[in-house]
């Protein structure tokens, strides 16, 4: 699964990580860990922040974490027009590292800045082309 | 050996369908030589453009700006640092006088952005994030200070009245300002009732994009004051970078690059805070300018709301802050920003901003924030 079909609208189709995007099509939700000195990173990267090294495998992360804060976007860029209200939450994931996603069947007024909320891997289904996401809902 | 700013020329803010780039340069350089005495156009050795070159038609902009400016074969480049594009270029000369390669440089800042519709600029400048992780979700410029301010406010206390007695501020000096985009002076009401754009920012706590540009010359101390009676000095200049992944941000109610560019400008120029007189701060979005008063410690951490309650950055505060209207009211071409800030503080240094002159005005700041902070620029001034 190239990683092209991760995102509803993908700016890099060709990354190190692109494995990433077959696990999330399997529901699984992967970040990196460094197989030299084993730091562990998500979103996952391939090359090592801490020692340097380019050694790395993939590994599951949780997929729960604590809202760390939120927007909705009424005005969107080239692309998300069709989507207007969306809201975004930034993430800090219960084992480590920090996503940034939209949340789904949840309602606004229950969006609180430090709840507990589920990372979910999605695929859009009403297109031709598959595309790959993960979402946030309420824990 | 000492560098200083003798000439500033600000070109007119906003949608400029009148004119192409290179013909916005030359109006800013039109006026900051004739904002100079005895500096013609060959006492200048370099031309340094700041600008955020992808939202021009035009490719290779020094190239076409120098020329049509008249300025060959002198050597000229591009800086580039997103929204602080031109600090960077002030940077950029105040090295190479410093240095002794150059005596006297021209920085240009400019932009034309309008050459593009809203939707294409929200896609570009949300894509000044990390493309492959962030702006698949349509993340937006206004949405990552909007993420910033939710988190402000769910940890300080800050509140959408506050922000919206910015956004008033900006506008009541931009009514006096004849180079603001907007020379009107809004209500508390209107701000808070305008359209959202992204939760919690609506319309007014948000800058305009706009096309412009700003010129400036810089040179020695030893040809300063030939050019100029009273040459405005760069004493301090503090520079940083930050992730430009809020996913690697630790603290998201404040912009990492901004403290550290501001505690390196101060060591240099030998300032606290508190010596400032007159500042221009980065508000891209009213929240930006409320973090600005706690990241350069005009205020605690967390007091950036109660700093603009009590009104201490209008002229008889504790630090006046964007008397010129900000890139709020003045409009935001990305790469003649901090340009058009350097252009207030000489202004004000040199006691020429008349009904919005703070007095006795010595030392002054700027602070020009690149992306969602991936960059900034302080720089510290006195007369």
């Amino acid at each position: 699964m190239p990683f092209k079909y991760f995102g509803k609208i993908n700016y890099t189709p060709y990354t190190k990580v692109s494995k990433f995007a077959d696990e999330l099509h399997k529901g699984k939700l992967m970040g990196s860990k460094c197989k030299n000195c084993g730091e562990k990173t998500f979103p996952p990267r391939a090359d090592c922040l801490k020692c340097l090294s380019g050694d790395f495998e993939f590994v599951k992360v949780k997929s729960t974490g604590t809202l760390v804060t939120f927007t909705t976007i009424n005005s969107a860029p080239t692309g998300f027009e069709d989507m207007t209200p969306y809201t975004l939450g930034l993430v800090d994931l219960d084992g480590g590292g920090r996503l940034l996603s939209w949340f789904e069947n949840t309602k606004f007024e229950d969006i609180k800045i430090g709840m507990k909320v589920k990372v979910i891997p999605r695929i859009f289904e009403e297109v031709e082309e598959i595309k790959l996401y993960y979402a946030l809902e309420k824990a | 050996m000492k560098v200083g700013v003798v000439g500033v020329g600000h070109g007119k803010f906003g949608r400029r369908s009148d004119a192409t780039v290179q013909e916005l340069a030359f109006e800013a350089f039109r006026v900051a030589l004739e904002d100079v005495n005895n500096l013609e156009r060959k006492d200048i050795d370099a031309v340094i453009i700041g600008s955020s070159p992808e939202y021009h038609k035009q490719r290779s902009l020094p190239g076409v700006i120098t020329e049509y400016i008249g300025m060959n074969d002198k050597p000229t480049w591009l800086t580039e640092a997103a929204c602080a594009s031109s600090s960077a270029a002030l940077r950029s000369a105040y090295m190479a006088i410093k240095s002794g390669i150059h005596d006297t440089v021209l920085v240009l800042g400019v932009q034309k952005m309008t050459e593009l519709n809203t939707a294409e600029i929200q896609s570009l400048m949300g894509r000044v994030g990390d493309v492959q992780w962030e702006s698949i979700y349509g993340i937006t410029f206004p949405g990552y200070y909007a993420l910033y301010a939710n988190k402000h406010m769910a940890t300080h206390g800050t509140t959408s009245e506050q922000l919206a007695k910015v956004a008033v501020k900006s506008h009541h000096y931009g009514a006096q300002n004849p180079y603001a985009l907007f020379q009107k002076e809004i209500t508390i009401e209107r701000a808070l009732s305008s359209p959202m754009v992204a939760h919690p920012l609506r319309m007014f706590d948000c800058c305009a994009n706009a096309d412009g540009a700003v010129a400036l010359l810089l040179t020695k101390d030893k040809l300063a004051k030939k050019y100029h009676d009273t040459p405005v000095w760069i004493e301090g200049l503090g520079s940083a970078s930050a992730p430009i992944s809020v996913l690697r941000r630790p603290d998201m109610t404040s912009i990492p690059s901004a403290v550290a560019a501001g505690k390196d400008a101060y060591k240099m120029a030998r300032v606290k805070p508190k010596d400032i007189h007159v500042a221009d701060v980065h508000d891209c979005f009213t929240i930006a300018e409320i973090i600005a008063y706690e990241d350069l410690g005009f205020c605690k951490p967390g007091k950036g709301g109660k700093f603009i309650e009590d009104k201490e950055s209008y002229i008889g505060g504790k630090i006046p802050v964007n008397v010129d209207g900000g890139l709020k009211s003045k409009g935001h071409p990305v790469g003649a920003t901090g340009a058009s800030q350097t252009t207030e503080i000489v202004k004000q240094l040199r006691g020429d901003c008349g009904k919005r002159q703070v007095k006795g005005a010595d030392v002054g700041l700027t602070h020009n924030v690149g992306g969602i902070g991936q960059y900034c620029f302080v720089h510290i001034y006195k007369r």
